[in-house]
């Protein structure tokens, strides 16, 4: 959105003649040099140009990323924020530059990720006038949000963003949007340095445990027959997975995963018995019927993870550990809530629990599976013959990166491959949209991904729907020189809505039919190499020849077009309802 | 359970900090369920600083238990309490414009305003206001019985109410700096100075 305004007219300036003056923009970039933060992703603008003109003077501190839309911004620093464990920030302009972000925003919002947006905003004496590229930032984002403020002047600015980091990177993690008004940016005031903030009076991050809870949930676990661990990213945003894995071993329950708890412990761990929910693995689905306490860690019970809540484990005691009070009993009635932040709940849990082997408890869910690797896995992953399937390119992929890739999902039927397939050795491998369910997240998430964890490997697996939602960012590899592997699977069709038409509606294909462009030769005009395959004999190669080039590289995979994901839990149904074709 | 399932009347009391833009941020943790606020009334509390909502709301137990949790959940919510009408005391103000001629020949309407416990704000030559606090009923009575005699206007309040078991936001307000003693405490002395910072 590069507009420039004509006719601004900077508002009291006179005030600014004391010498240890700076102007509200270099106290934002100080501020944010204090909070740790290194990399930026973001788009100039008329309303924010003093920011921009105040970084130019910062590029060997800040690191700008110049992306080539604004929700590509918001999703590189989701990425970002998901691989490194630290806040993701976020620059654009006002009007347009703003409500291009809040796909990211809602997005960060619903998967709780820790991300700053500093949004420019027209001068404060033209709010509400519909000033050139005004619009209200503040009441568009509130319902996604976790915090927001508009600055209008600059004094606010260290205090403000001090608050907006604590904010996004306590408790629950979640988005802050600041909106600085273009006179905050301008004006100078005194600055006295840079107080990071870590108390707010009316703000609770953590829950105060309370231990009678936390020896009541031992006591139901201790008792229990058939115990059943669920759980979510939690644990990965509580830097739980030592105290996790400490109580799986000791407790020797089996537990199985949501799709953002992928890798809190390695997928090949003898106790993670796979994944939940709709197109989860048929053990931990059937089995949430059957188990006699059911302990959920760091998940909110999403309707993909449990289906009809009326049929959901309702033999079960519940027992619910989780950060915010508000998702206790939102969907499942806890029978004890654990309310706290899990690196300190769980450790006082697995003190109290017995250690114990479920062997046969644990055999079921591998009986279970067992029947979902002979019925659907093995064609899948190991076809013979015909086209390529999504699962047989993720299984080569975990081969020759034996699980220790971050891979970045795009949504629908690819998605769902990857994240059921590939294996995670290690906690924050697995970065996809998991709330929102945004098509287009992957390539940008990608890209910031791999700033986040620059050793790592770094491969999205996108569809080829949602890569022509985000496409442009490839601008954004070519001109930061990142280095991506971009797997397309190419089945020609929005397939997540084709399956659901195919089984739900009479096969009556309405708009999923999609056509794309010649995929290898639009990465080449962005000077980054590719190739396309859609032979077996070729697969392994191709891949190799991806993970082995230097620099980003696009691989276009042909797969079968008509391919459903299974096995599935249909809408309206029962977990245990699970069909495996 | 059963107790939770019946739809009733609530009344949800919210401590705040004086901020702006929190009025839309609670405001649309109801929309956003598409629950109707029956009354909404904002005004300062027995704490210097922190404001207290009043949010009459009819629904089942379960859901406000849920929406309460919602809006503890915001950054600058202190607390949330819900009671039903055995729980508080509450009151609600209206104000009734009426001709005074119509008034003034009429005894009976003298009579009815002493009976409805009205009290006269204003009186003109050209019309006369009443006003009433109490209860919706009792409110709403008057209202129909001063339409028979040429009702000019009629306004009422949002409800304001007090918990009767509350000993009190004192105490609490204290528990809750002391939480986490940070280096300093952060009070936002820009945050709440909304006015001085910004002039259209």
């Amino acid at each position: 959105m590069q507009t420039l305004d004509i006719k601004e007219q900077p508002i009291n300036q006179v005030k600014a003649t004391l010498s240890q003056n700076i102007s509200g923009s270099e106290i934002l970039l100080k501020g944010l040099i204090e909070e740790g933060v290194e990399t930026i992703f973001g788009y100039p603008g008329g309303a924010i140009m003093p920011i921009y003109d105040a970084l130019y003077d910062y590029t060997d501190k800040l690191k700008h990323i110049l992306v080539r839309h604004e929700q590509g911004a918001t999703h590189a620093a989701q990425g970002y924020a998901r691989s490194s464990g630290k806040v993701g920030v976020v620059f654009a302009t006002s009007g347009p530059g703003a409500t291009n972000l809040i796909t990211g925003i809602a997005d960060a919002q619903i998967d709780s990720t820790p991300m700053v947006c500093i949004t420019g905003q027209v001068f404060a004496h033209l709010l509400g006038t519909d000033a050139f590229q005004e619009t209200d930032v503040i009441n568009i984002t509130t319902p996604i949000t976790k915090w927001n403020y508009q600055v209008t002047d600059a004094a606010e600015i260290p205090e403000v963003l001090a608050k907006a980091f604590y904010i996004a990177r306590t408790g629950r993690p979640g988005p802050v949007v600041i909106d600085i008004t273009k006179n905050a940016q301008i004006q100078k005031v005194d600055f006295e340095g840079y107080i990071k903030c870590d108390h707010i009076r009316s703000y609770r991050p953590k829950p105060i445990i309370r231990t009678s809870y936390v020896e009541q949930a031992a006591a139901l676990i201790n008792a229990a027959k058939k115990p059943f661990i669920l759980f979510g990213q939690g644990i990965l945003l509580g830097n739980a997975e030592q105290e996790f894995k400490a109580f799986v071993e000791k407790s020797g329950i089996p537990a199985a995963w949501t799709i953002l708890g992928a890798g809190a412990i390695p997928t090949t761990h003898p106790l993670n018995v796979g994944m939940l929910g709709m197109h989860g693995n048929n053990g931990p689905n059937v089995l949430t019927n059957e188990c006699d306490v059911l302990i959920a860690i760091g998940m909110r019970f999403d309707d993909r993870v449990t289906g009809r809540l009326d049929k959901y484990a309702k033999q079960a005691k519940v027992i619910h550990l989780d950060i915010d009070p508000a998702e206790i009993d939102k969907n499942v009635k806890a029978t004890v809530p654990v309310w706290g932040d899990c690196k300190e709940t769980l450790p006082l849990l697995t003190q109290l629990v017995d250690e114990k082997k479920h062997d046969d408890w644990l055999a079921k869910f591998r009986a279970l599976n067992q029947i979902e690797i002979d019925e659907l896995i093995t064609a899948e992953l190991h076809p013979q013959t015909g086209e390529l399937t999504m699962g047989e390119v993720i299984h080569q992929l975990n081969l020759l990166t034996n699980g220790d890739a971050i891979i970045v999902t795009d949504v629908g039927q690819h998605q769902m491959v990857a994240c059921r397939y590939a294996k995670f050795n290690n906690t924050r491998s697995n970065i996809t949209s998991g709330g929102l369910g945004t098509m287009g997240f992957a390539l940008p998430a990608a890209i910031g991904a791999k700033f986040g964890a620059q050793d790592k490997t770094v491969v999205a697996v996108i569809g080829d729907g949602g890569f022509q939602m985000t496409i442009q960012e490839l601008g954004t590899i070519m001109q930061s020189g990142i280095n991506v592997k971009i797997i397309i699977l190419n089945n020609q069709f929005l397939g997540m809505v084709r399956q659901w038409q195919e089984l739900f509606n009479d096969r009556r294909y309405s708009f999923v039919d999609i056509t794309s462009p010649d995929f290898v030769a639009v990465a080449k005009g962005y000077y980054i190499e590719g190739q396309k395959v859609s032979e077996r004999e070729k697969l392994v190669d191709a891949l190799k020849a991806m993970l082995n080039h230097k620099g980003s590289y696009l691989l276009e995979v042909m797969v079968t077009k008509e391919n459903n994901v299974f096995p599935m839990v249909p809408q309206g149904c029962s977990v245990s309802e699970i069909r495996l074709k | 359970m059963e107790t939770n399932i019946a739809k009733q009347e609530f009344t949800i009391t919210v401590y705040t900090e004086n901020q702006v833009g929190l009025l839309n941020r609670i405001a649309i943790i109801f929309s956003r369920r598409k629950l109707n606020i029956d009354s909404l009334n904002t005004s300062p509390s027995e704490v210097d600083s922190i404001h207290r909502f009043n949010i009459v709301i009819t629904e089942t137990e379960d859901v406000i238990r849920k929406v309460a949790r919602q809006l503890e959940k915001q950054v600058e919510v202190l607390k949330v309490y819900f009671n039903t009408n055995e729980d508080i005391i509450w009151q609600e103000l209206a104000l009734y414009k009426v001709p005074t001629d119509i008034i003034a020949e009429k005894v009976s309407v003298e009579r009815l305003l002493r009976q409805y416990g009205a009290r006269a704000v204003v009186i003109r030559s050209d019309y006369t206001v009443f006003e009433t606090t109490g209860h919706r009923e009792e409110t709403d009575a008057l209202v129909e019985v001063l339409r028979e005699y040429g009702l000019i206007e009629f306004v009422r309040s949002a409800r304001i109410a007090i918990i009767k078991a509350s000993d009190g936001f004192h105490t609490k307000i204290n528990e809750f700096e002391n939480q986490q003693p940070g280096e300093q405490v952060f009070e936002n002395e820009y945050l709440n100075n909304g006015q001085k910072v910004f002039t259209m």
